[in-house]
């Protein structure tokens, strides 16, 4: 049985105190939006979570390759991690984006370019476990797991990115936005100072996460090595 | 401009997502609790033999 080092104990009370401030900055602090009212509000944790879920499909890219390189079960574990708590971020960043589009664009889903690709790198992922739950090698779940996270990990930049490249309703607060982009906002500070707090509140959490996982799969890892020596 | 009253979208996108991380930390304790049952279980069977 692995102990739990003092670092992820103290990460884990960070995280707690972390979303906690979070929350307080986004329904507290944050100024309500003058034409949108309190849905706008949704905006630092979708923001949030959507960081933290490109910067894990990215990690899982650079984890698979560095796999592929080493064969070191370890970067498997951490790749599988990434991908994991990734998705489920990703899956609230889409889900509070539906929420936020309902009185802002009048409809909960468009095949916007931007919503669409969010959408497929959801999928994508949704798929990378189906692949690795049907293969029953670790070392060859492992590669495969890898080759598919590498590929999948293109699909982050395209999210960022396609609200930049084209024409979309998709706001882009930061930056230029495309001209049928609708719901925009002008960000004040005290907006601003909300969502970085919110940034950096996702960061931790997604550390801590991910860190727990792979203390999980070292564990799933050990178990299933002894039931492949018992079955033998 | 008048603002409109979005206030049940804002606590729906905010239960969406405690919930959302709820269950994910719910799911990481019972995989946890169930594969240190597997090991025990495991560990008791070889001492056996």
């Amino acid at each position: 049985m692995q102990s739990k080092p003092i670092a992820l104990t103290v990460l884990d009370v960070l995280s707690v105190i972390g979303i906690g401030a979070a929350t307080y900055f986004a329904l507290v602090f944050a100024p309500t939006e003058a034409v949108m009212g309190n849905v706008q509000r949704v905006f630092y944790f979708h923001v949030g979570t959507a960081w933290v879920g490109m910067v894990g499909f990215v990690l899982a890219a650079v984890a698979g390759v560095v796999f592929l390189i080493t064969k070191d079960l370890k970067w498997d574990r951490l790749e599988f991690a990434a991908v994991e708590v990734s998705a489920m971020f990703f899956f609230i960043t889409i889900a509070l984006g539906s929420i936020w589009a309902r009185p802002a664009w009048n409809t909960w889903w468009t095949w916007d370019p931007r919503l669409t690709t969010a959408a497929v790198t959801e999928l994508v992922y949704i798929a990378y476990f189906m692949l690795r739950a049907g293969i029953e090698d670790p070392e060859k779940r492992a590669r495969f797991g890898a080759v598919y996270a590498l590929l999948g990990g293109l699909s982050a930049p395209v999210t960022f990115m396609v609200i930049r490249l084209f024409r979309t309703i998709h706001p882009v607060v930061i930056g230029n936005q495309s001209a049928a982009a609708q719901g925009g906002f002008d960000m004040e500070s005290g907006m601003l100072i909300a969502m970085f707090v919110a940034i950096g509140a996702f960061t931790i959490l997604f550390v801590d996460l991910i860190w727990h996982r792979v203390r999980l799969a070292k564990l799933e890892a050990t178990v299933e090595e002894i039931k492949l020596k018992n079955s033998i | 401009m008048d603002t409109i009253n979005t206030d049940g979208y804002m606590i729906a996108g905010y239960v969406v997502t405690f919930a959302s991380m709820g269950l994910y930390l719910l799911s990481l304790y019972l995989r946890k609790r169930n594969l240190q049952r597997d090991l025990e279980t495991y560990q008791a069977l070889n001492d056996e033999k």
